[in-house]
């Protein structure tokens, strides 16, 4: 053995006491791990497979499992961590470039726990949701800059094309072929019943989710797999995907063992095959380039459809947003450095692109200086984790959030990060038939349901603390936000004041 | 039915033709407007003049002729139909295109049949009667290309960068000179009887709609570009 050899990162605990050797764990396990020994009459494992999806230890039935970090260590060195003394040992060994899954999970800074928010006292009452209507009802598109009424006092102006939303949460884009289809059908129909979006991610919509079309957002990506005049005109609105907070500048690799007979038909390429997206658009290199593929989008589905282009929080955010906004775009959607993916080459993912937070505060600011707020929405994602985060968003700027590593959590997802193995024990991210069955898409919506049902009670408790009743009202209202240990600059990015200002 | 583009917008010209009830439409001064034939099913359109950019972008069951030159992005993402330009082209055309087939009587600019797809029945066609520029047939996927290189003489009837990152479908070439330059992903060789047979209604139908004698596309050898299968487009990555 030589620096190939890489300890074990976690260990199987076994409670031989309470194991009945059943062969759950042996049977749950895609990584294969677990294993009878028949010579012995017991269970073993090989650790050295283990990815800690945790599994095994949810389905044991005598809870006689626990997986352990392993506490072989190399000797401590805050310079050279024993991650990176192993990622060059891998490189070292194989050549290749790293490749991970989900999001950043570095230490950096999340700005959302360093912003805290209002609540009335005394001189301006808080709002019970209980007694008291709270809308949290959100319309994304572009908003006329005037409005002119009939002698009865109704609108005549034309409105452009919407997306309403009963809540400022969607489902962020995640192609079939990176979801299992009972991932996919599970948030179809989550987001139908909660009157919100899920988005069909790069590749393609498969005629059997064709009737949520009304909560659908239909993706269009430098592969353009999929895509057709049917698929345009089957959603409720078409996103123009240029890049993705966990990979800026890069584009995507679907490998061909992972398309089987449906993922295929759905993307319209042949099975087995790999598909691969470019990391641009090779017909946009410009505003210009972009709007052309905007209005040609807009045409083929007789500008019905609002047009949402996504972009990547990368350092000149905020003057690419005033780009897109002048392209015709209906909204523009944002997502952060930490924002999860099926795969992506490592450095990328944890070197490039900028907190979410500040993105979006740079984006909206500039927007209302140039005058053109009103003529898109913003939509922000990549790592919002909680309601909390929502309404901080909220206040900062946005329109409405996406969240995609969430909604995979309540799915099952215990952030393994191992996506691009397909191997998905919890059925989420794979195409393996066995491993598919796992995912029930009835209690997948189910779960999906009560998490935005839960946090859009809980934006309602927060916004009731802050006296406000209306999401409207909440949007770029960033007295309502202050920071806690930042700096000068970084509150003047934010555009917030200090706790205690 | 007759439409006269003359001083129209193309917003207003689409939506023109998008209400027409019969097959066949012919449209007259067609000078630089938009996505033409973009969200318009079962229709024959004959087009005079110069269309502008996104001509038949995301095409479905419907023809396009043009008696003109073409501008860029035409046949964007085309699903079904097909495209005949009595003229030339610009860049990225035929961009993603699953189906149907685009012909073009002479030049066509960079990035023709980047990203080029197949899906069972439909095997896209792009035919170029004179040259092309650079990046051609990048990350073709599937479908074929032909370029037949009119009015090359002692020049290379392509650009270079063909077929980087190509892995599948096939490419043709009519040229003096075996193109060089490739990308380690694509192969080359002369076409043998059997690649002529398979080109040969590729050919045919060139001829038939430009009028072209075919002897005159026998003096040259054909080349055959195709995905490398000893060194395919594989992942570069190492995952843990």
């Amino acid at each position: 053995m030589g620096i190939e050899y890489l300890y074990p990162e976690f260990e199987v605990h076994r409670n031989f006491d309470r194991c009945i050797k059943c062969r759950v764990c042996e049977r749950q396990c895609s990584e294969g791990v677990h294993f009878y020994d028949a010579e012995d009459d017991i269970m073993r494992a090989d650790e050295s497979k283990c990815v800690d999806c945790q599994r095994c230890v949810t389905m044991c039935p005598t809870r006689a499992l626990k997986i352990v970090k392993t506490e072989n260590t190399f000797r401590p060195n805050h310079n050279w961590h024993q991650d990176t003394i192993e990622e060059i040992y891998r490189q070292a060994t194989s050549g290749g470039a790293l490749l991970s899954s989900m999001g950043n999970p570095k230490d950096y800074p999340s700005y959302w726990d360093r912003i805290l928010l209002n609540a009335s006292q005394v001189t301006n009452p808080s709002i019970d949701p209980l007694r008291e209507p709270m809308e949290t009802k959100v319309f994304l598109g572009k908003k006329p800059h005037d409005l002119e009424f009939d002698s009865h006092g109704e609108v005549i102006s034309k409105l452009p094309p919407q997306i309403e939303l009963e809540l400022p949460v969607m489902f962020s884009a995640m192609s079939f072929g990176a979801l299992s289809e009972n991932a996919h059908k599970s948030l179809a129909r989550a987001a139908t019943a909660c009157g919100t979006c899920y988005n069909t991610g790069e590749g393609g919509l498969n005629k059997s989710l064709y009737p949520y079309g009304p909560n659908t957002i239909v993706q269009v990506a430098s592969g353009r797999f999929g895509v057709h005049e049917d698929y345009l005109k089957a959603g409720c609105a078409i996103e123009i995907k240029m890049g993705q907070g966990a990979k800026p500048g890069i584009g995507g690799h679907l490998p061909g063992r992972k398309i089987g007979p449906k993922v295929a038909e759905t993307r319209m390429i042949p099975e087995g095959s790999d598909a691969i997206s470019p990391a641009p658009h090779h017909d946009i290199y410009s505003i210009e380039d972009l709007r052309q593929l905007v209005y040609s989008l807009k045409e083929a589905t007789n500008y019905e459809k609002p047009v949402i282009v996504k972009i990547a929080a990368v350092h000149n955010v905020a003057a690419i947003a005033s780009g897109i906004a002048r392209s015709g775009a209906d909204i523009i959607a944002i997502d952060g450095f930490r924002g999860g993916t099926g795969a992506a080459p490592t450095r990328i993912r944890d070197n490039v692109g900028i907190p979410i937070e500040l993105a979006l505060a740079a984006v909206d600011q500039r927007l209302r200086d140039e005058k053109i707020r009103n003529d898109i929405s913003i939509v922000v994602g990549g790592s919002i984790r909680s309601s909390a985060d929502v309404v901080k968003a909220i206040a900062l700027g946005a329109d409405a959030c996406y969240i995609g590593t969430a909604a995979l959590i309540a799915l099952g997802c215990h952030l393994c990060r191992q996506c691009q193995r397909g191997l998905c024990n919890w059925g989420i991210a794979t195409q393996r038939e066995d491993l598919c069955r796992r995912l029930n898409p009835d209690i997948g919506t189910e779960h999906l349901i009560n998490l935005l049902t839960a946090w859009n009670n809980e934006i309602k408790e927060m916004m009731g603390g802050m006296g406000i009743n209306s999401i409207e009202a909440l949007r770029g209202n960033r007295l309502m936000l202050r920071g806690v240990g930042m700096t000068e600059k970084e509150l003047e990015i934010l555009g917030i004041k200090h706790a205690g200002e | 039915m007759k439409i006269d583009a003359s001083n129209k917008y193309y917003k207003q010209l689409n939506k023109e033709i998008k209400h027409v009830q019969t097959r066949d439409i012919t449209v007259k001064n067609v000078l630089g407007q938009r996505y033409i034939g973009t969200g318009v099913k079962d229709k024959k359109l004959t087009l005079y003049g110069t269309p502008g950019n996104g001509m038949g972008a995301y095409l479905d069951h419907t023809d396009i002729e043009v008696f003109g030159n073409v501008q860029d992005a035409v046949g964007d993402t085309m699903n079904e139909g097909d495209i005949i330009v009595h003229g030339k082209a610009g860049d990225t055309l035929g961009y993603a295109m699953r189906g149907g087939r685009i012909y073009v009587q002479g030049d066509a600019g960079y990035r023709v049949g980047i990203h080029m797809k197949a899906y069972k029945n439909k095997q896209p066609e792009i035919v170029i009667g004179g040259c092309v520029g650079s990046f051609l047939g990048e990350y073709q996927a599937g479908g074929t290309i032909l370029v037949l290189g009119i009015g090359a003489q002692d020049t290379m009837p392509i650009g270079n960068y063909c077929g980087t990152g190509m892995h599948g479908g096939d490419m043709y070439i009519r040229s003096a000179f075996k193109p060089d330059f490739l990308p380690p992903q694509v192969s080359i060789e002369l076409c043998d009887s059997k690649d002529m047979a398979k080109i040969q209604p590729m050919i045919d139908r060139f001829c038939t709609y430009f009028d072209v004698k075919e002897d005159i596309l026998r003096d040259k050898p054909y080349y055959h570009i195709f995905p490398n299968a000893d060194n395919p487009y594989k992942s570069l990555y190492t995952t843990y």
